[in-house]
């Protein structure tokens, strides 16, 4: 499998993972570890910024991971680029996970902002991997504007219905020329191989993995399922029947006989 | 630049697997609703002549869905004959004794007029040599002054220009730009070109880059059939050059042509490969089916029987009614041509033939005050 690369940083697991919605960080922790992620994201705010040894981010902190701080609970460009100050003082990291979500129901990302902030905060020297609409021209605009991968979303955030927005991935996967990951709404294993088969670069699994009966196991699943999709993608599909059937007879191509 | 990613890409390689692909390898091609440079591949060789017929189902239903039953009309108009390039297959060859001319703007002006009396064409090409002495940059900005007030639409297939040139030429209500690779095969293109600005395989090979930064709406490639005898590597490496420009310059729309030379055409040079009608409709309907919504553009090289059968079937776009000598529709009707065109019918009976098809003749498909939007 070839590696993915993002901002120059080498990558074996095409997997991420969120760490909010765990029973307990003992149990994120596990999961982390038996995912095989190298890409974790957590949420600022759920951060003792001041305090080192806060708890959640021990269970997070391992060599090989890289820590991807979210700007989660901001509201606005703005906000979001103070957000990702402090964020870069207090976790050491340039890497930015930019979500900018006004609306507090569904947690669907604000296009306008997050390209104003995208833009802002590339200037500023940040890694930035916006979350945002599955909207291919939206995707372009982030590319230019310097992003280092597109988060797209499958579904809406925490609903587990996979890929609903398959038709505006495949644009935005096509169109691409930097990572594209797509997060939220993976709600599966056979989801996010689906992604992975389609030509995705990684896939972000949190509430899926979180939410499960068995988290450890479920972590597992969806490190082989990724694992599965992508190895498909390389290797090429076979033959999907449904646009060829064989006919007899030629009646558009009669005229070259 | 493209030519950095062109040099990654093994010419030989891609020969091979051209040929060792399989009645499989087609079928999984055709199972896909969007297939990849590989696929295309796989529909362009000779495992998929068998796969005509559902090709052409496929390529119509694609074509329908985002065309729908219509033909773009253009008409090219030959401002210049004078050229400083050597290209050995062509008429307008630096070292061929023929008279040269340049339009004036006052004959350009009256070749326009006589455009509009062939039909209602608003979609014109101007063509030029490579003169930028004589009939640089500042020249064709002049011819699409002139031309605006006849014509809504205006693309160039000139000499490769700066991107800053393009630029300013759109401020002269340039609306998209014709290039022809001619062939991507390095060394005999060398072979081609030997002399002359074109012979510089980057300066035009990147060119379409050099487009796409200056924001120029829409880009027509080429390759012209019977210079490689691998046409279909040719056509690959054009599969690949059209993938890589839509991913960096994703506002522009894109047309592909691949003309065929005729055999004897202007008496000297003899095309390396003569291309069937059967590989011509195969290669059309592969490269629909590779990318559902490229123009894809037959000239009047072709002959008037292939143009009427294969409009709906993959063609989006064609001239009618072309002359290729510089002044032909008024000026100078007797000059030598570029190029012999087969399909000599009058843009009217184009049209009717059409019709008769089922295929809906499309004159305009923009209006001259869109570019002054922003201006």
């Amino acid at each position: 499998m070839k590696k993915l690369i993002i901002a120059g940083r080498e990558f074996e697991s095409r997997l991420f993972l969120g760490t909010g919605k765990f029973k307990s960080n003992e149990v994120m922790e596990q999961s982390i570890l038996a995912s095989g992620t190298e890409m974790v994201t957590v949420a600022m705010k759920r951060i003792e910024l001041g305090d080192q040894e806060d708890d959640m981010l021990k269970h997070i902190v391992h060599p090989n991971i890289q820590l991807l701080p979210n700007t989660s609970g901001v509201r606005d460009a703005e906000e979001a680029v103070f957000a990702a100050q402090m964020a870069r003082e207090a976790f050491g990291t340039n890497w930015l996970k930019l979500e900018i979500h006004p609306d507090p129901r569904y947690l669907l990302p604000d296009s306008v902002e997050t390209l104003k902030a995208t833009e802002q905060l590339v200037k500023m020297g940040f890694v930035v991997l916006p979350y945002c609409q599955a909207d291919p021209t939206l995707c372009k605009h982030l590319e230019e504007a310097g992003a280092a991968t597109v988060m797209p979303l499958g579904a809406p955030i925490g609903t587990n219905k996979g890929l609903q927005t398959r038709d505006f991935l495949r644009i935005i996967i096509e169109q691409a020329t930097i990572p594209v990951v797509v997060d939220a709404g993976i709600g599966a294993p056979s989801h996010a191989a689906e992604a992975m088969e389609m030509g995705a670069d990684a896939c972000l699994v949190n509430t899926a993995i979180a939410v499960a009966g068995n988290p450890l196991e479920m972590a597992v699943a969806f490190k082989e399922a990724v694992i599965a999709g992508r190895r498909a993608y390389e290797a090429g599909l076979g033959v999907v029947s449904n646009n060829f059937e064989a006919e007899a007879s030629s009646p558009l191509t009669s005229f070259l006989n | 630049m493209f030519s950095e990613e062109l040099e990654q890409i093994s010419w030989e390689q891609t020969s091979e697997a051209i040929l060792a692909k399989t009645e499989y390898d087609v079928m999984r091609a055709l199972g896909k609703e969007h297939c990849d440079v590989d696929d295309f591949m796989a529909l362009i060789s000779p495992a998929a002549a068998p796969f005509l017929e559902p090709m052409a189902r496929l390529s119509k239903k694609y074509t329908e869905e985002r065309f729908g039953k219509t033909i773009s009309l253009f008409i090219p108009l030959y401002l210049t004959n004078s050229c400083t390039n050597s290209c050995v297959y062509c008429g307008f060859h630096v070292s061929n004794p023929m008279k040269r001319t340049i339009l004036t703007f006052e004959e350009m002006e009256n070749e326009y007029k006589a455009i509009k009396k062939l039909g209602p064409f608003e979609n014109l090409l101007l063509v030029t040599g490579e003169n930028p002495a004589k009939a640089g940059v500042d020249y064709i900005a002049k011819a699409l002054d002139i031309a605006k007030p006849y014509f809504s639409n205006l693309k160039i297939e000139v000499m490769p220009l700066k991107a800053e040139e393009y630029k300013a030429l759109t401020e002269h209500g340039l609306n998209g730009v014709i290039c022809f690779q001619e062939t991507y095969h390095k060394a005999n293109y060398n072979i081609y070109h030997p002399r002359g600005m074109k012979a510089d395989f980057e300066w035009r090979v990147n060119g379409f880059d050099r487009m796409g930064q200056a924001g120029v709406h829409s880009i027509g490639m080429g390759v012209l059939i019977g210079l490689e005898k691998e046409w279909r590597t040719d056509l690959t490496m054009l599969a690949y050059h059209l993938r890589y420009l839509q991913k960096h310059y994703w506002r522009t729309k894109y047309s592909v042509n691949f003309p065929r030379m005729c055999p004897s055409e202007n008496g000297g040079f003899q095309p390396n490969v003569v291309m069937t009608d059967k590989e011509l409709a195969q290669l059309t309907f592969a490269m629909r089916i590779f990318d559902h919504d490229v123009d894809i553009s037959f000239s009047t090289r072709e002959p008037a029987y292939i143009r009427d059968n294969m409009a709906g079937l993959g063609v989006t776009t064609m001239s009618a009614g072309s002359k290729t000598d510089p002044g032909g529709y008024y000026s100078y009707p007797q000059q030598l041509e570029q190029f012999h065109v087969t399909d000599e019918r009058a843009a009217a009976d184009v049209e009717a033939a059409l019709r008769k098809m089922g295929v809906e003749p499309v004159w305009k498909d923009w209006d001259a005050s869109f570019d002054l939007i922003g201006k």
